[in-house]
């Protein structure tokens, strides 16, 4: 017996399996509790229950059905999922904790997570099949987050504990924000600055590539947390000798100076990268008729190089987002300070809400770029 | 030697690769096939050695139907060798030729032997190319160490898919060369695919000539040349130049006229009627003194004679 | 000694000197920080926290690479073909996700000591190896491929003669660059008392005491650099048979954590 489609099948069954074994919500009297998991079918969902049906629905397409069949009933089915099930989840937490203000936590079990994951790999497994062009494919997620925000900000979850950490950090949350962007762009940006001048000069004299990369790999090697360390007492010394420069040895200036040396080797190796797939006949003819070396350099090798160098950049910037989640051990904020004080407080719902911003964040950016990097390469 | 009985192989497409095909190949002979890319050539050849496993239809060798016989058993007895070379670049030359010999648990001091015999047979210094890499090989030595690989374990048959296809002219025409003198030392049956047909008329004693899955015609190099069997085969041997690829078939031996004399430098009767075709254009004569293997006087050639006995 | 090597000698020179001199390093240090008395961090002995920091580290990688290459391995084989577009996926996916964020979600849920930091460890680590070893067979070129199974070979036998030999250098290179940010994570598994060379910095950001800061980020820094060049030295003989790589421009697998 062999399965019509044994991917979107073992992650159904992975679904069911999860639903089944793990706790879909917590309950704990209070937030400093873990709480007690509460099963799928022991959750108050009232007729949400006969949900489950719907991963049992498909691990039978998945089982039996032609492929088509599978795709046309699954890729709805999936969304679906993907969108009620959080909503179940709310609605579960509106039962169990009514009160918004009081001590009472409901959060979201491992079995939520889990099978919501697994739900979401299945979608874009069956997108994948399907061979959709693209905007159709990012027009789906676009509806299913469309659709998780319609229930966020229609407070159809305000009762989970992840929300109620939201509600009651909410200025800290609004200030990580601001101080988690700071870092990345204030790091980013004079990183590719830099990088691009040091891959340029890597292009031209191959002699000092060795050492040239030697050093950035040296850097990318240490841990971040000991880079931190390392800048935090000569910032501090420039601090208490140079007092006009308002540099101390915790703050914003060491993160975005580690950030800043980070990113210098993704940004240099991309540039150089860059420069090196330009066709050496296109240089050749630019030469041939008559362009001095700037001009080459300004009019064939940059706009031939710019979509690796923006690869480069997309790289690097993804990386500094999740590297910026350390640099508030060393007082720079940003989310990492949310999160680590998740981690102290063993308190799950304030961890997350420092960690699921950061994915986000990186998600968009990459998206963000690789749209950038589409446009670009759409005008040769 | 190798019979093959009503074969088919159907991949993913509506069409057929191999059509319902059925060939008999006798043991010593070498067999070229040959037609345009996607005849199902390869297929043919790799149905061989189990490499694709026919959809309907049997493949005999030695009388034994090979679905009988372990796949890995049936291959480590057939040589095997293809364009992109697939010398392992992580063995030396050594370790490459010695590839089948090992699987078949041969004694260290036995491959040790082979494998210089091989390199030798290949003109290859042993002493030098031993334990180089790949990657310090030129095309042509690596295609060589191919060849070897294929011969390590003294198989009976050669399977061969467009050996020599990525090496430049000279090269192909120096291997091309090795490949006939070890078939003719060894007299193994060779398999081989190009869709060449110089190399196919070169090397082959019998010719497949493939279109769409199915044989389009088969025979001695001559007969394809002679007696097309249509518009197709016609076409493809090539119209304009027939007569040329005919002369290069045929040797001075065949056409001098014993009794004649004529001045100039002589040329030997090994020689093809193609290439004396070029001596008499450059000399601008009408007959050319003919000398045999010892260098005496054979006769002589007429350039009237040429075209006798053309189609 | 090829230049690796003794680049792996002396930094490892270095680390061990300074492991022994850091206690008696008291005066040294009153040169630096003048008006501290606490200079040296003497909670814990520094050889104790390597040993830890390597310990933790060398577990999870090693649990990391068995079931990374193997989940890899399977989704590039005829009968495990169909789940690689997933696996892919998930790496993909992964990518977004900063390690330490693995740790502080497996922390409370798992509770504190070192085995949630071991589990986190080991979950992130499996990343850079699956994609190693995914990168890595797929460089092994088809002709290679083709004519072992050509030749006679066995699936296994081209898998342990030819596949896995010809993918070793970058799949070592996926281990190295999960064991570089392991070490790096591991250190950060210090903000909820797991001992290791993070622990020193931690306590020092914690209690406003520079020395112990630099003392613990020399320490993780010479560590991190030790393990790389050891992998560098490993990885040196395995590409004997390749042509030389032309430059340093290729792209590695991820960055640091
Ligand atoms: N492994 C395969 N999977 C799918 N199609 C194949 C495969 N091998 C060959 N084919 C198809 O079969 C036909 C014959 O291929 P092949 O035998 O390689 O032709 P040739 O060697 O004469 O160029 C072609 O249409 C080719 O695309
Ligand atoms: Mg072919």
């Amino acid at each position: 017996m062999t399965w019509r489609a044994p991917v979107p099948g073992a992650l159904a069954l992975g679904t069911l399996i999860s639903l089944w074994s793990l706790p879909f919500v917590r309950f704990a009297p209070n937030r400093l509790l873990t709480g007690d998991g509460l099963a799928w079918w022991r959750a108050p969902l009232g007729l949400g229950h006969w949900a489950a049906l719907l991963p049992c629905g498909l691990l039978l397409l998945a089982w039996r059905a032609q492929s088509r069949a599978t795709r046309v009933v699954g890729l709805p089915a999936a969304a679906l999922w993907l969108v009620a099930l959080p909503w179940l989840a709310g609605m579960a937490a509106r039962q169990m904790a009514p009160e918004v203000d009081g001590l009472a936590r409901v959060s979201l079990g491992a079995g939520f997570w889990l099978s919501w994951g697994l739900m979401a790999l299945l979608l874009g497994e069956l997108l994948r099949e399907a061979a959709w062009p693209v905007w159709r494919r990012v027009l789906l997620w676009v509806g299913v987050l469309l659709a998780l925000l319609a229930e966020l900000s229609g407070g159809a979850l305000d009762h989970l504990s992840l929300l109620r950490e939201y509600a009651n950090h909410q200025d800290a949350f609004n200030l990580a924000f601001g101080q988690h962007v700071q870092l990345v762009a204030l790091s980013v940006a004079p990183a590719a600055l830099l990088g691009a001048s040091l891959g340029l000069l890597a292009a031209r004299r191959s002699r000092v590539q060795g050492a040239l990369f030697a050093v950035l790999n040296l850097i990318q090697t240490l841990p971040s947390i000991a880079l931190f360390g390392l800048l935090v007492a000569p910032l501090a010394w420039l601090g208490e000798h140079v007092p006009g420069l308002g540099i101390a040895g915790i703050g914003m200036a060491p993160g975005i100076l580690a950030l800043t040396l980070y990113s210098l080797l993704p940004m240099t190796r991309g540039t150089l990268a860059g420069l090196q797939q330009v066709p050496a006949a296109a240089v050749d003819a630019a030469r041939g008729m008559g362009m001095g070396s700037w001009q080459i350099l300004w009019q064939v090798e940059l706009p031939l190089a710019l979509p690796v160098f923006l690869t480069g950049l997309r790289i690097t910037a993804v990386q500094a987002v999740g590297l910026a989640e350390v640099a508030a051990l060393i007082g720079a904020g940003g989310f990492g300070a949310i999160m680590f004080q998740g981690l102290l407080g063993s308190a799950i719902d304030l961890v997350l809400l420092g960690v699921i911003p950061v994915v986000a964040l990186a998600i968009a950016v990459d998206l963000l770029f690789k749209l950038i990097i589409a446009g670009v390469a759409r005008h040769d | 030697m190798i019979e093959m009985t009503q074969v088919s192989k159907t991949f993913g497409g509506a069409r057929p690769a191999v059509d319902d095909l059925s060939l008999s190949i006798a043991a010593g002979e070498f067999v070229v096939l040959i037609g345009s890319s996607g005849s199902g050539k390869s297929t043919l050849l790799r149905m061989i050695n189990r490499l694709v496993e026919p959809d309907r239809g049997e493949i005999l060798v030695n009388g034994v139907d090979i679905r009988r016989q372990r796949p890995e058993d049936l291959r480590r007895r057939m040589g095997y060798a293809i364009q992109s070379i697939g010398l392992f670049p992580h063995w030396t030359v050594a370790q490459n030729i010695g590839t089948v010999p090992r699987l078949l648990k041969w004694t260290k001091a036995r491959i040790d032997a082979r494998v210089d015999e091989l390199l030798a047979l290949l003109h290859l210094d042993p002493a030098e190319f031993r334990h180089r890499y790949p990657h310090q090989l030129s095309g042509g030595q690596q295609q060589r160490v191919g060849v070897a690989r294929a011969l390590a374990a003294d198989p009976d048959v050669l399977l061969m898919d467009e050996p020599f296809g990525a090496l430049d002219p000279v090269t192909r025409g120096a291997l091309q060369e090795e490949l006939l003198r070890i078939h003719a030392l060894s007299g193994k049956t060779v398999v081989l695919v190009t869709h060449d047909i110089d190399e196919a008329l070169q090397l082959g004693s019998h010719i497949v000539l493939m279109n769409q899955g199915r044989i389009v015609q088969q025979g001695r190099p001559l007969d394809l040349l002679r007696r097309p069997a249509n518009a197709f085969v016609h076409d493809f041997v090539g119209r304009t130049e027939i007569g040329l690829r005919l002369l290069a078939l045929d040797r001075v031996a065949g056409r001098l006229r014993p009794n004649e004399a004529a001045v100039g430098e002589p040329i030997s009767a090994d020689l093809s009627l193609r290439e004396a075709l070029s001596t008499f254009v450059a000399r601008r004569v009408d007959r050319l003194p003919v000398v045999d293997d010892q260098g005496r006087p054979a006769g002589a050639l007429f350039f009237s004679d040429l075209l006798e006995r053309q189609l | 000694m090829s230049r690796v090597q003794s680049a792996l000698a002396l930094s490892l020179l270095a680390l061990i000197v300074l492991t022994g001199w850091l206690p008696h390093a008291g005066p040294a240090f009153a040169l630096l920080f003048p008006d501290r008395d606490r200079l040296i961090y003497r909670q814990d002995d520094f050889a104790d926290l390597i040993l830890a920091h390597l310990a933790i580290v060398g577990a999870s990688s090693l649990l990391a690479a068995l079931l990374g290459s193997g989940v890899a391995l399977a989704a590039t084989r005829r009968w495990g073909l169909a789940f690689r577009p997933l696996l892919e996926t998930l790496l993909a996916v992964s990518q977004a996700l900063p390690p330490v964020a693995v740790l502080a979600v497996a922390t409370p849920l798992i509770g504190f000591g070192p085995l949630p930091a071991l589990i986190a460890l080991f979950l992130y680590g499996l990343l850079p190896i699956a994609q190693g070893m995914l990168a890595g067979l797929d460089s092994v070129p088809e002709g290679a491929r083709e004519v072992a199974r050509g030749l006679g070979m066995t699936p296994a036998q081209t898998l342990w003669q030819v596949e896995l030999p010809l993918a070793a250098p970058v799949v070592l290179a996926g281990l190295r660059t999960s064991v570089t940010i392991n070490i790096g994570t591991a250190a950060l598994a210090s903000t909820v008392g797991v001992k290791t060379l993070g622990l020193p910095i931690i306590i020092g950001l914690s209690g406003f005491n520079t020395p112990y800061v630099l003392q613990g980020a020399v320490l993780v820094g010479l560590l991190a650099l030790t393990v790389d060049l050891a992998f560098a030295a490993l990885s040196e003989p395995l590409g004997r048979w390749r042509a030389p790589q032309p430059s340093p421009g290729e792209p590695t697998l991820a960055g640091a954590d």
